[in-house]
C-alpha cells in the first residue's frame, strides 16, 4: 500500500514537472511552478523559509520522501533500475558498505565552492538542476519534434492546432554535459539503483544525515527476522545489511520496495519511539567499537582534505576573477565585453552566486533568447543563462523568465518593471550602417526599439539614420537581432555589471484634431 | 536561347495579364468611384459605408472565392496604440467576404514580433476566429513560396506566404503609421508582411524594394487603410499613446499608390509629411503598379 502510494505520487509529480519545463504553448497552470521551487537546493538559494521548513519536517517525520518522490532525478535513477530490472529477470541488489568518506568529501566541497563564490560545482551536482538540464537539452528537442509531426499532418488538414518550432542546439556544451548527466547517473541506476543518490549527490546526503533522526522509520524486527536477505534484494539503495538485520537510515530512501519482499513480516514502517533508537544507536556504538574502525585517522583524511579543497576553492575563486576581467576573445566584428544576463537579474555577481543553470529560463523563454553560457560570465558562470540576439530579442513586456526561476538567480519583475530596467546598453558602429554606405532607406533598428533609444533622425534629402541613446536603452536586442548589415551588424547591444531602472521621458499627449480629408 | 527567353516572358506577362484582368471581370458594372474615403465613424461603420460606396462586396469577391485578408499584426501592442489593423475593421470585412459567398478567409501576418504574442494581444486572432475566417501562421519560411517580379528593380524573386499565393483573391488591410525608415507605412509597405526575407530589403533599398514586390501580379483586390487611429510618431512600434491620434479616418480603393496617396495627404494634417519624402510611393507610380494624380481619379468622400 505505501509503495503503491509511493510509485503514484512519484509518477505523477515526475511527470508533471517534466511536462512543466516542455510545456513551450503555456497550456499547463502557473502554479505548476511549485513543483520547481520546492527543490531543495532552488529553496535554499532563494532563502524560501517555508519550503526549507517544510522539507525539514518531512524529512524529520517520514525520512527522506524528498528523494524518493519529489526529486526528479531521483524518479529518473528509477525508472532506470526499473527498466534494467525488466530487462535482467535475475537482477538482485546487494548490501553495500557506505561510503561515507566520499558522500562527505562532494558534500563538503560543494558547500565550500559555494561559500567561496563557485556556485558551478552545486550547478553541476543538484539533482534538480542537473535533470532540468537533460529535459532542456535531450528531450526538449525530441519533444519539439514531435509538436513539428503533428503540425505537419494536422495542416494538412488544414487544421491550425499545432504550428511548427524552430529546432536547433542551444548550447553545445550544456547539450554535452546533459548527455554526460545522462549517461552517467544512468549508467549507475542501471548497475546499482540510487548509487548516485547514495554516493554523489550532496543533497542525498544531507538529507540522508536529517533522516537519521526521522520519527517513522522502516524497521526489522528483530524475533521475526531470520536474515534471509530477501529484503536486502530489493533494496535499490543497497542500505539493508540483512545479516546483521540492520539499516543504514541515512541511504534508505522511504521507497517502501522491502515491506512486502519480506515472507515473515519482519519489515514494517513505523513511529520509532525516541526510546528504541537510544537503544539502536547503543547497539550501534557497540558495533562501531567492534569493528574498530580507525577514527583517528579518517579525521587526519577529513582534516587534509578540507585543508586542500579550501586551497582549490580559493585559487578558483581567483580564477574565475580573473576570467572575468580578462576580456574575451572576439568572435564577431563587435566585441561584447560583458554578456548580457536576463532581466531581473540585479547583477552578474547575484547571478554567478544564485544559478545552479538548471535552465528553466532557457526552456521557457518564449522569444528563445536565453543561452547557456560558455565562458563569458568565467569558468564560474558556465551553463549560466545569458542573451542572445541570433535567432530573437527579448519580448518587450514579458516576463516569464524572473516568474520561473526557482532560485531568485533572475528576480521577478512586473511588467512595469521590466518595461524599465536596463539589461544592456545599445551601441552604434555608424561605418557599418546601411543608410550611412548605401544612402537608402533601412529603419530596421529603430522600428524593434520599444523605447526609442534607438531613433531615426533627418539625414540627406529623405533619408533618415540612426541616432542612439544608451541612456534609455533596455537591451531587448531587437535592433541587433533585425539589423541586416552584412558582414557586421551595426548596431547591438552591450552587457551591463549591474542593472539598473531607467527612465523614460513621454512627451505630452496633444490633443490633435483631424477634420479633413487632406486632399 | 534569347528567342525562347523573350517567348517565356511573353507568356508571363500574359499570364499576369488575365490575372490582373480577373480582379476586375467580377465588376460587371464599374464602380461609382476609384476611391472612397470616409471620416468620423467608428472602424466597421465607416468600412460598411465606403465598401457600398464602391458597389459592395459582391463587386470584388466571387461566390466560391478562397479569399485571404491580410492586416498588419506586426507588435505586441494593445489596440489603442494603433500599431497594428483595427480588429473591427478586420472582423467587418471578414464578414462582408463570406456574404458575398466567400468559400474561405484566411488571415495572417509576417509579424515583427513574437507572432503568438502579436496575434493574441492585436486581438485580430480573436475577432477573426469568431467571424469563422482561418487565422494562419507565417513564422516559418516553409509557409512561404518563391515567386519571381520581373518588373522589380532592387527585388527580382520573394519568398510570398502560400496563404496569398494560394488565394484566389487578397485584401490589403493596413494601418496608418509613421515608419522610421520608410517615412511612412500604409498599402504599399504592408506587402513586407507577406514576404519572408525582410531583411534583403532594408539591405537593399527599402524603398525600391517596397515598389518592387507591389508589382507581383497577384495584386490586391482592394486596400482598405485603417486610419481610425493613426501613429503619428515613433512608428511603426510607438512607445505610448502620445504617439497616436484619434484621426477616425478610412480609405478604399483598388489603386494602391492612390489610396496610399490620399492616405499620405491625411496624415500629413497630423504631422508634416510630404509625398516626396515617402518615396516608394512614386516608385511605385514609376514602375506602373497605380497613379499618385489623384485629380484623374472619382473619389467619394463621406462623413459619418
Amino acid at each position: 500500500m505505501l509503495k503503491k502510494i509511493r510509485v503514484t505520487l512519484s509518477i505523477l509529480l515526475f511527470s508533471l514537472i517534466t511536462l512543466y519545463f516542455l510545456d513551450f504553448r503555456e497550456f499547463l497552470p502557473d502554479w505548476l511552478q511549485w513543483l520547481t521551487k520546492v527543490q531543495l537546493v532552488p529553496a535554499l538559494l532563494a532563502l524560501n523559509v517555508v519550503v526549507l521548513v517544510g522539507l525539514l519536517l518531512l524529512t524529520l517525520l517520514f525520512g527522506r520522501v524528498y528523494c524518493s518522490s519529489i526529486c526528479p532525478m531521483g524518479i529518473y535513477q528509477d525508472t532506470v533500475a526499473w527498466l534494467s530490472k525488466r530487462v535482467n529477470k535475475k537482477k538482485r541488489y546487494r548490501y553495500n558498505k557506505a561510503k561515507n568518506g566520499l558522500r562527505l568529501v562532494v558534500l563538503i566541497s560543494t558547500v565550500a565552492a559555494f561559500i567561496l563564490g563557485v556556485t558551478l560545482l552545486v550547478g553541476l551536482l543538484d539533482p534538480y538542476g542537473a535533470y532540468g538540464r537533460m529535459v532542456t537539452h535531450l528531450l526538449r528537442p525530441v519533444y519539439l519534434a514531435g509538436n513539428n509531426l503533428l503540425a505537419l499532418i494536422f495542416t494538412s488538414f488544414n487544421n491550425f492546432t499545432f504550428y511548427k518550432v524552430s529546432l536547433y542546439i542551444v548550447s553545445v556544451s550544456s547539450l554535452v554535459i546533459s548527455l554526460i548527466t545522462l549517461l552517467g547517473i544512468g549508467y549507475m541506476a542501471w548497475r546499482g539503483g540510487r548509487s548516485y543518490c547514495n554516493t554523489v549527490c550532496p543533497v542525498g546526503t544531507l538529507l540522508g544525515f536529517l533522516s537519521h533522526y526521522s520519527l517513522f522509520k522502516v524497521r526489522i524486527d528483530e524475533t521475526k527476522c531470520n536474515a534471509c536477505g530477501l529484503c536486502a534484494m530489493k533494496c535499490k539503495a543497497s542500505c539493508i545489511d540483512a545479516k546483521n538485520k540492520r539499516i543504514d537510515y541515512s541511504r534508505c530512501v522511504t521507497c517502501f520496495n522491502c515491506l512486502g519482499s519480506c515472507h515473515r513480516d519482519a519489515m514494517e514502517y513505523k513511529l520509532t519511539s525516541p526510546l528504541r533508537r537510544k537503544k539502536a544507536e547503543e547497539t550501534s556504538e557497540a558495533r562501531k567499537t567492534n569493528n574498530q574502525v580507525p577514527t583517528d585517522n579518517l579525521d587526519a583524511s577529513k582534516r587534509r582534505f578540507l585543508t586542500v579543497l579550501l586551497a582549490i576553492s580559493l585559487s578558483a575563486k581567483e580564477l574565475v576573477a580573473k576570467s572575468w576581467s580578462g576580456k574575451l576573445l572576439p568572435k564577431r566584428a563587435f566585441k561584447r565585453q560583458t554578456p548580457i544576463a536576463p532581466p531581473g537579474v540585479p547583477s552578474i555577481d547575484h547571478l554567478l552566486q544564485k544559478c545552479i543553470s538548471c535552465h528553466l529560463c532557457v526552456s521557457k523563454c518564449p522569444s528563445r533568447v536565453i543561452k547557456p553560457a560558455l565562458l563569458e560570465y568565467g569558468l564560474g558562470g558556465m551553463m549560466q543563462p545569458r542573451l542572445y540576439f541570433d535567432r530573437g530579442f527579448c519580448n518587450y513586456d514579458c516576463t516569464v523568465c524572473g516568474d520561473v526561476c526557482p532560485t531568485g538567480a533572475i528576480l521577478p519583475l512586473t511588467k512595469e518593471e521590466k518595461n524599465h530596467t536596463q539589461a544592456g546598453q545599445v551601441q552604434l558602429i555608424l561605418e557599418n550602417c546601411i543608410v550611412y554606405n548605401d544612402e537608402t532607406s533601412c529603419g530596421a533598428c529603430s522600428e524593434h526599439c520599444p523605447t526609442q533609444a534607438v531613433r531615426m533622425v533627418p539625414y540627406k534629402e529623405a533619408l533618415t539614420i540612426p541616432e542612439i541613446n544608451p541612456k534609455i536603452c533596455v537591451g531587448c536586442g531587437g535592433c541587433e537581432y533585425v539589423c541586416p548589415a552584412i558582414p557586421y551588424k551595426a548596431i547591438y547591444v552591450e552587457g551591463v555589471i549591474a542593472q539598473r531602472r531607467i527612465t523614460i521621458e513621454h512627451e505630452e499627449v496633444d490633443e490633435i484634431q483631424v477634420d479633413d480629408f487632406g486632399f | 536561347m534569347a528567342l525562347s527567353g523573350a517567348a517565356l516572358t511573353t507568356i508571363k506577362e500574359v499570364d499576369a495579364m488575365s490575372i490582373l484582368s480577373q480582379s476586375f471581370e467580377a465588376s460587371e458594372k464599374a464602380p461609382k468611384y476609384d476611391l472612397v474615403a470616409v471620416l468620423g465613424g467608428e472602424p466597421e461603420v465607416m468600412f460598411r459605408k465606403a465598401i457600398a460606396e464602391m458597389g459592395g462586396m459582391k463587386q470584388f469577391i466571387k461566390k466560391g472565392d478562397k479569399v485571404c485578408v491580410k492586416p498588419n499584426i506586426g507588435w505586441d501592442q494593445p489596440v489603442e496604440m494603433a500599431a497594428n489593423t483595427n480588429p473591427k475593421l478586420v472582423a467587418e470585412i471578414i464578414k462582408h467576404c463570406f456574404d458575398a459567398g466567400a468559400a474561405e478567409v484566411t488571415v495572417f501576418d509576417h509579424s515583427c514580433d513574437d507572432w503568438r504574442k502579436t496575434y493574441t494581444n492585436s486581438g485580430i486572432e480573436e475577432a477573426a476566429k469568431a467571424e469563422g475566417a482561418q487565422v494562419v501562421p507565417a513564422h516559418q519560411e516553409s509557409y512561404y513560396k518563391s515567386v519571381s517580379l520581373p518588373k522589380g528593380k532592387s527585388l527580382k524573386n520573394a519568398k510570398i506566404h502560400q496563404a496569398i499565393v494560394d488565394s484566389d483573391k487578397w485584401i490589403n488591410v493596413p494601418i496608418l503609421k509613421n515608419h522610421g525608415g520608410a517615412q511612412l507605412t500604409i498599402s504599399m509597405k504592408n506587402y513586407m508582411g507577406i514576404v519572408w526575407d525582410r531583411g534583403f530589403f532594408h539591405a537593399n533599398d527599402l524603398q525600391q524594394c517596397i515598389a518592387d514586390v507591389c508589382t507581383y501580379d497577384k495584386r490586391p483586390v482592394l486596400n482598405v487603410v485603417d486610419a481610425y487611429r493613426l501613429m503619428k510618431t515613433s512608428g511603426p512600434r510607438g512607445r505610448s499613446l502620445s504617439d497616436v491620434v484619434l484621426s477616425k479616418g478610412l480609405f478604399i480603393s483598388q489603386d494602391i499608390v492612390a489610396v496610399d496617396t490620399a492616405a499620405t495627404n491625411f496624415f500629413n494634417q497630423a504631422r508634416e509629411m510630404p509625398l516626396e519624402k515617402v518615396t516608394h510611393i512614386g516608385k511605385g507610380e514609376e514602375l506602373g503598379v497605380g497613379t499618385t494624380d489623384l485629380e484623374k481619379l472619382k473619389i467619394g468622400r463621406l462623413r459619418v
